[in-house]
Order: structure tokens, then sequence, then C-alpha cells
């Protein structure tokens, strides 16, 4: 083969910026505002519940009973609860306590849901059918309930809250992946890497995981948006996180017909912290569907 | 000649297959049945006879086409053949090695001789990786070369498929149709191997475009030896790069022969059908053409006797009744049809 004088394709490509699909990603996802809004929103909310020392000067468990259902002030400038500590400080330290709970279980539950939904996805037969019909069975099981007898026989505390939210969270995503795993491991390159010998491991998470990415990290940020919610419900209900440990749930606790009429600050700011909070994941969720699906002309 | 392709019919197999020095890949009796699951139990309720009882031979260094209807089952004989799915009954063996029960470590040495180059070129390659990693996959795999003598590899291979080696570190949506088709290519040549089956590599391409990447697969073979089962429902196509033809419908092998004689005399009354269905570049040419009436029936339930029955101009009522052996009407010149090469009626 005569190389000198061989045509050589590509020169137009070479010509093109390299784009991964990562920075196709970034560069599309910048284009959704809500999506972009919403991340610096809760890239600050993130960042003064870490520097919650730094914020305020109260500590978010100390009560002064004398000064007890103040309204926002320029002293405490979210007021003070029913016993006269700072809402704002306790705002911040549940923050961490709300958003650490959510992290750490989207994290686990998703992680155990994704290795089960490949295995289950990818090997097929008997396996699938028992992990399957697993997850169909857990689905139906009304979760509240649920969740409220497992903490009353063991004693509530955030660990067993953590737990209890990843053996129940690893269900939905499991089938999720198991169904993206379905049809992705029928396209052409999967069966290319087999005629190349490719180990079963290798062609689960070299090319299945990676390409079923988009819908996890969807999921993991509507996730972490239901995780917010169901864990301020659980605190709420008394439950969850424990006082004098604060949450955005438990600080709801308090809150009854009087207090709504007479300290409505008591209920509004860690209520508003939670809506912000599972918006944002929502719209960062919406915003990284469209960005990640390659349909999209964005 | 007519010896090297002695197709063997009987159900014992000799224990040394092919006779010739050259057969590379002989396929005896391959057989790919389907399931189909149905009811609760989810037991098999049927089965789709996806290939049924195929035999031939490759020879080193030759082009075999394989061309047919969509579902005649020519892309499940490449997958069976190189165990890409499970064969139900026959034989493979490549070069006198068992394909069909290699042990796993038997197989991947298998692999890297026996490569397949996929039809769409847009699902062949996974689209989150750049293209020099997914060519160079192959290397890894097999231990083949630290990482600076495989990236030199990738190198030498997108030279040999005509793309300009920079490219490597772009992904596959950056190409055209027809470049993915030459990085499939460089994906299975950069393992050296002996056989490829092309599976269908043109048909999802251009016109312009098919010739260019035919060209090239061409000239490697000519450059490296290669051997290939080319698999196309394109019969001019098949006509430019085979050496000889074999000619399936509804999972059966209905005409083998060297492609100067399929064309020029074919014997089964399919293949003639087919061939007169090539539009000719000329406008004045009055040919007759054979109209098949009807669609290809479901291999789920195959007709009675020969298959090709149903749609047949030549049937006669033995043809419902008699399934037709595979035999070598003229030597070198196989053909399952009771009439093969009685036309006139």
């Amino acid at each position: 083969m005569a190389v000198t004088t061989q045509q050589f394709e590509g020169t137009d490509i070479l010509e093109q910026k390299i784009e991964s699909p990562f920075v196709a990603v970034l560069r599309r996802f910048a284009r959704h505002r809500l999506a972009v809004a919403s991340t610096v929103v809760l890239g600050i909310i993130v960042l003064m519940a870490v520097a919650a020392p730094l914020i305020t000067a109260y500590d978010p468990n100390y009560n002064v009973p004398r000064d007890k259902n103040l309204p926002p002030s320029w002293e405490h400038i979210m007021g003070t609860d029913y016993v006269g500590r700072d809402v704002f400080a306790r705002l911040l330290y549940a923050g961490r306590i709300s958003l650490g709970i959510a992290f750490i279980t989207v994290f686990f539950s998703d992680a155990l849901g994704v290795v089960i939904g490949v295995i289950s996805g990818y090997f097929g037969g008997w396996l699938d059918a028992l992990i399957m019909r697993t997850v169909d069975f857990m689905l139906t099981l009304p979760l509240l309930p649920i969740l409220l007898v497992l903490i009353t026989i063991f004693s509530p505390s955030i660990k067993l809250l953590v737990i209890v939210l990843v053996l129940t969270g690893w269900v939905s995503s499991a089938r999720l992946i198991r169904g993206q795993i379905l049809s992705v491991r029928e396209r052409e390159y999967v069966e290319a890497s087999r005629a190349l010998a490719a180990s079963d491991p290798r062609i689960m998470f070299r090319h299945l995981l990676p390409n079923t990415i988009a819908p996890i990290i969807v999921n993991v940020t509507l996730g972490l948006s239901g995780i917010i919610i169901t864990e301020a419900a659980l605190s709420y209900l008394g439950f969850g996180v424990q006082p004098p440990d604060a949450s955005w749930g438990n600080m709801l606790q308090a809150v009854d017909q009087t207090v709504l009429n007479r300290y409505a600050w008591q209920a509004f700011f860690p209520g508003f912290a939670i809506f912000l909070t599972s918006l944002c994941f929502n719209f960062i969720g919406d915003g990284l569907r469209d960005a990640l699906d390659p349909r999209m002309k964005l | 000649m007519a010896q090297t392709y002695q197709l063997d019919k009987s159900p014992s197999l000799p224990s040394t297959p092919g006779r010739g020095q050259d057969d590379m890949l002989v396929v005896r009796n391959l057989k790919k049945y389907f399931p189909v699951k149905g009811g609760i139990l989810r037991r098999t309720i049927a089965e789709v006879k996806a290939v049924d009882d195929v035999s031939f031979t490759i020879k080193r260094g030759e082009t075999l086409g394989l061309v047919g209807e969509s579902g005649c089952g020519k892309s499940t004989t490449g997958r069976t053949i190189l165990r890409l799915l499970p064969a139900t009954d026959g034989m493979v063996h490549f070069e006198g090695r068992d394909v069909l029960n290699a042990s796993n470590r038997e197989m991947k040495a298998l692999r890297r001789d026996m490569q397949i180059v996929f039809q769409d070129p847009y699902a062949s390659l996974d689209p989150r990786i750049p293209v020099g990693e997914s060519i160079a996959e192959g290397l890894k795999i097999h231990g083949i070369g630290d990482r600076r003598e495989r990236v030199e590899r990738v190198r030498n291979v997108l030279l040999k498929v005509g793309l300009r080696p920079e490219l490597a570190r772009r992904f596959p949506h950056e190409f055209s149709g027809g470049q993915r088709q030459r990085i499939g290519i460089a994906r299975a040549l950069v393992m050296e191997p002996k056989l490829i089956v092309c599976d269908e590599p043109v048909s999802a391409l251009d016109v312009s475009v098919q010739s260019q990447v035919l060209n090239l697969l061409n000239q490697l073979q000519s450059d490296l030896g290669l051997t290939y089962l080319f698999i196309a429902h394109n019969l001019s196509v098949v006509e430019h790069i085979s050496d000889r033809v074999g000619v399936m419908y509804l999972g059966q092998m209905a005409e083998l022969a060297s492609r100067e004689e399929l064309f020029r005399n074919p014997l089964h009354p399919y293949t003639k059908s087919l061939i007169s269905a090539i539009p000719m570049p000329d406008p004045t040419l009055r040919r007759q053409r054979i109209i098949l009436r009807g669609d290809v029936p479901s291999p789920l339930n195959p007709p009675s006797g020969c298959r090709f029955h149903t749609r047949c101009f030549r049937a006669e009522d033995v043809c419902k009744e008699v399934v037709p052996a595979f035999e070598e009407k003229e030597p070198g010149h196989w053909a399952a049809c009771h009439f093969a090469g009685e036309f006139e009626r």
C-alpha cells in the first residue's frame, strides 16, 4: 500500500475542537437557566450549612427562655423558637443534618441499586427474576408505615434513619438501571467487546454502566429531593432526627395552630428551606436530563 | 476442486473436518433455534429455526459471500460461528480447532484470529469512549504490548484504514458513517485476525461511501492475506467482493458456487429470481424479470418439503413433500432443489 500517495480522511475533524461527552453535557446544561440558577442557590445553601459556625455566633441548642418566640429582628434575623433558640442558627445546623442525610442515603441506596440493577439486567435469567420480584414486592409496601414500625422497634437515631432509607431506597434505582441495561446490552458495541473476548465485569462496568449514567445521575438528583422530603416528614412525626439535634423536619414539630397564627416565622423558615432545596434538586434534575439526552438539541 | 468443497451431509462427522489443508473455516450442519417462550410458566412453546442445517467451507484467503433476504439467518450464521450466540447444534472448526466446544481460554485465543465488522457504524462504537481506546480494547484484553506500543499499533491501523492517526482521541459522534465503519474495521484489524466476519458492513452507508469501504476491504485482503465471510443482502456488492457465494433462504443454504458460476449459471430458482432483480445500468436492456410473489414465510412455521416451494415458479407436487438435499449438482456447484437448473417446464 503506497502510504505516501494515499488520501487520509478526517482533516475536517481535526479542525474541530475536541469535545468530550462530558464537556458537551456541561455546555448544554449551561443553557438551562433554571437549572443553573438552582445550582447556584443550592451551592449557597450547602455552603451556608457547611460554614454555619462562621456565619452565626449563636449555638443552635442554647436556649434562653427569656427570649422565646421573638419575631425576626437584627439580633435574631429569623426570630427565636418556643424555647428561645435562634431559628437562623438552628436552620443552618439543621441543613448540615438534613443535607448530610440526603447525600449519604442517596449515595448508598443508588450505589446498591446500580450494582444490583446492572447484575440483574446483564445476567438475566432466574437471578433477574428473583431480584425483580423482590423489587416488585418492596415497591408494594407502603413506605411510611413500614418506616414508622421499624423505627419504633429500634430506637430512633440518624444512623437507623439512614439505614432504613437506604434499604428501602435501592429498589427503584435498581429497577431503573436494570431497564437501561436491558436496552444497552443489545447494542452492537457490546457484541464487539464480546467478540474481543472482554470479560463480564469489563462489559458491565466499562461499557454498560457509562452508557446508563444519564438516568442514574437524574435519578440521584431527584432522589435527593425525595429524601429531603421523606426525612422532613419522618422528623416532623418524631421518628427521624431527635431533638435537641435540629433538622428541617423536626424544626416543624412544635408547629401547631397557635404557632402558625402568632409565630409564623418558626414554621416559615424551615418549611421554606425544605421547599427551596427540594425545588433546586428537581430543577437540576430536569436540566441534567435534558443535557444528558443526546437527542435533545439544545 | 470438487473435493475441497466436499460437504458432508451425514450426521456422523469426520474427526478431521475438511479435507484440504487450505480449509480455514469448516461449518457443518450448523443449527441455531431461538426458543419462543409463552404462558405463565415461560415454557418453550415454539422454536424459530433461524439457521437450520447450514454447511460450508471457507478457504484461506478467499471471500465467501452470504446473501439472502432479511431474516433468512445469514447474520445469525455469522454470529453463531463466532459464538456470539450459542449454537443449537452442528460443528464449526477454525484451522482445525473446535470453536463451539472451546473452553474459555481456547475461545479467547480463537477470538484473536476471528473478528467481526458490524452493520451499523453508529451502534457498533461505544459513544462514551474515544475511538482510539475502542480500537485498543482488544489489545488491552489480550495483554498485547504496553501502553506505548498499543498507541503505536492504533496509529498504524488507523493509517491502514485511511484515517489520520491524530483522530484516535476523538469520540465516535464526530465521525461520518463511512469513517466510523473504517474505525470498526480498524478495531477488528488491530488484532491481526485471520478471518473477519463482515456482517453487512456497507448496507448502512451511502452508495458512494459503500464502494470506498468495499475497496478498502479488498485492499486489506490482498495486503494482509485476510479471509472474509461477507454477509450482505445486496447481490451487486457480493458479486463485487466475493470469490464464492452462498445464497440463503429461510435458514437454509439454497445454493453455493463460485461467483462466476453462480451469476452465469444459477441452478436454484430462488437464485435465478434474485439475479433477475439486479438493476442494470442500461435502459435499453430488456430482460425477463422473475417476480417473487408473497412474503418470506415465517421461520416459526416453515413450509413443508422445500422451504421455497410457496414462492417458487418451478414448484411441483414433490416440492411440497420432499426436502431437497443440498447436493453438488456440478463440480463445485451446490444446490438444494429437485429441479436444479431445469427452468423450462
